[in-house]
């Protein structure tokens, strides 16, 4: 007999109480190029996320960090392995993802309102209901996050109108539109100020602990890590592999406050250890 | 509109006076014969008095020139997006495109007129081959330079290669193609007017020639400036619409957000 497409998984033991795998790389690496100029980006890799888990990816730069938010929204494919994204094998084609780059890429024809209502124009159920609802309920809906992240009145404006700052949280709205189950966050706040990038903190904290999507966010910045994540994976240098994987159990709502505690400084300071080590280990291989 | 505005339009407006203002008088200090080089007075007295007579061929022109510009508009859009999309497509096509351009379209008319017979289709022809390949450079151009990082917003949101050809593609090269259009129209002038000297009755192209073998000198002039005319009016008229459709671009203030 034929087994059901998602047998597998449901077939699975899984431990009491925790959820359902959402994000699974199995032995996934990957090498960009062919023969003597092959580049290795990441090395062999096996990671799970499960449902509503908040995942910060941290590691020197260039240690594959974004390959892996690549391959989760299936813009790149593994050389070797398998990466499974909501119980199946991620395809050419992408899925449901909210995905929001290091640039804010608005598209510079569009006004904001527009750039943000992007994702329902192409993901199913909305695509279907574009043109009837995009003059009404979706612009409400491009509006109402606007307002939440601080931009109300500033959908009608181009991109270039807008600052960093404020393209960033653009940026975010766009991500956030059409509900996904799962965000892919890569360095989105990493051109911005310190106060800019705390407050942005908040606003994406207080979308987690309401809507509860699975999270993986890329990022330079340990403090960020720490503030946001539920568990933050280390990756070594290039090629990358992980480090270490280690859950954060802080309280939530978090504060900027809490990020000067000890407890959370001895937290950045064990991240920082082991990226220092990586980044001299990678010097003295070359 | 500021004054500087104002007075940078007022003088390139008495520049363009003081041009022809030179030319006539250029005529009338060297006494130089109507049959060589006609006063642009006697050019605009021609135009009026003959302007009944010529009406008809200017429609005639016209027609030709948009039917063809249209066409090939249509034409250089696709091929150019095909180009662009595909690098199959524009290792075959970019030589053949090439080598076809560099053809002088004089000698293709002949063909033309073998083919569909003296008037009104090799005008069209003519003038959509000439006007074509701009667009298609200018469009697979737009198209192979897209930012990549442009379609990987949409390419995350398991958009189809359409999707994000109509949304991020064609969007983007906008800029590229009204920049093209505004050659193109200029060409397709030549195209259609070329035709009509060497095959047809009609036309403006036709006035010019048949005066000339009259040796009506300033008619011929006259001729010239009607196209002169209408080739500055089309270039203004997809100026204005370029400034509407791809004001982004060039990061006008009034753009008008919908």
């Amino acid at each position: 007999m034929r087994m059901q497409p998602n047998s597998e998984f449901a077939g699975e033991p899984m431990a009491a109480g925790s959820a359902p795998t959402a994000i699974e790389l199995s032995e996934a690496s990957v090498t960009f190029g062919r023969g003597a100029r092959a580049v290795p980006a990441l090395s062999t890799t096996t990671l799970r996320i499960a449902d509503g888990e908040f995942v910060a990816l941290v590691g020197p730069s260039g240690c594959g960090k974004s390959t892996i938010l690549r391959l989760v929204s299936g813009l790149a494919r593994p050389t070797t392995g398998v990466v499974i994204v909501g119980g199946r094998e991620v395809a050419a084609r992408a899925m449901r993802v909210g995905m929001a780059f290091q640039n804010p890429t608005m598209l510079p024809w569009m006004t904001i309102e527009k750039n943000i209502m992007l994702p329902l124009k192409i993901v199913e159920p909305f695509r279907s209901q574009f043109r009837k609802l995009r003059k009404t309920e979706f612009r409400d809906k491009a509006n109402a996050l606007l307002e939440q992240v601080g931009l109300k009145g500033f959908g009608g404006r181009y991109p270039w109108q807008l600052s960093g700052g404020m393209l960033q949280r653009a940026n975010l709205c766009r991500a956030l539109i059409h509900e996904p189950r799962m965000l892919l966050l890569d360095e989105p706040f990493g051109a911005l100020d310190q106060f800019t990038r705390e407050e942005l903190w908040g606003i994406l904290q207080e979308l987690w602990i309401t809507h509860k999507p699975t999270v993986l966010l890329v990022t330079h910045d340990l403090r960020e890590a720490g503030f946001l994540a539920s568990r933050i994976c280390v990756m070594s240098a290039r090629p990358g592999r992980i480090l270490d994987d280690s859950r954060v159990d802080f309280a939530r709502p978090r504060t900027v406050a809490m990020t000067f505690e000890p407890d959370f400084v001895a937290l950045n300071q064990k991240l920082r250890a082991f990226i220092v080590d990586a980044r001299t280990a990678a010097r003295e291989g070359a | 509109m500021p004054m500087s505005d104002i007075r940078q339009k007022a003088w390139s407006a008495a520049l363009i006076v003081l041009f022809f203002v030179a030319w006539e008088l250029f005529c009338l200090m060297t006494g130089m014969s109507d049959l060589v080089l006609p006063r642009p007075s006697q050019i605009f007295v021609t135009l009026f008095e003959k302007f009944p007579i010529l009406w008809p061929h200017i429609i005639q022109t016209l027609l030709t020139t948009m039917i063809g510009f249209v066409l090939g508009v249509a034409l250089g859009v696709a091929l150019g997006a095909v180009i662009g999309v595909s690098k199959t497509a524009y290792d075959t096509c970019y030589p053949l495109l090439v080598g076809f351009s560099s053809i002088p379209k004089v000698a293709v008319v002949p063909i033309f007129v073998l083919w569909f017979g003296s008037g009104t289709v090799p005008a069209v022809l003519t003038s959509l081959s000439i006007c074509f390949f701009p667009i298609v450079v200018n469009i697979a151009t737009g198209l192979a330079t897209t930012e990549p990082e442009l379609e990987d917003v949409l390419k995350a949101l398991g958009a189809s290669k359409f999707d994000i050809l109509w949304n991020v593609g064609l969007p983007r090269t906008m800029p590229f193609f009204f920049a093209s259009l505004k050659v193109a129209v200029s060409y397709a002038f030549v195209g259609a007017v070329l035709s009509e000297t060497v095959a047809s009755n009609r036309g403006i192209g036709n006035v010019m020639m048949t005066a000339s073998s009259n040796f009506n000198v300033p008619l011929v002039f006259a001729g010239l400036f009607v196209l002169a005319g209408l080739g500055v009016a089309l270039y203004v008229l997809f100026s204005l619409i370029e400034g509407r459709v791809t004001g982004w671009a060039t990061r006008k203030d009034n753009v008008i957000a919908t």
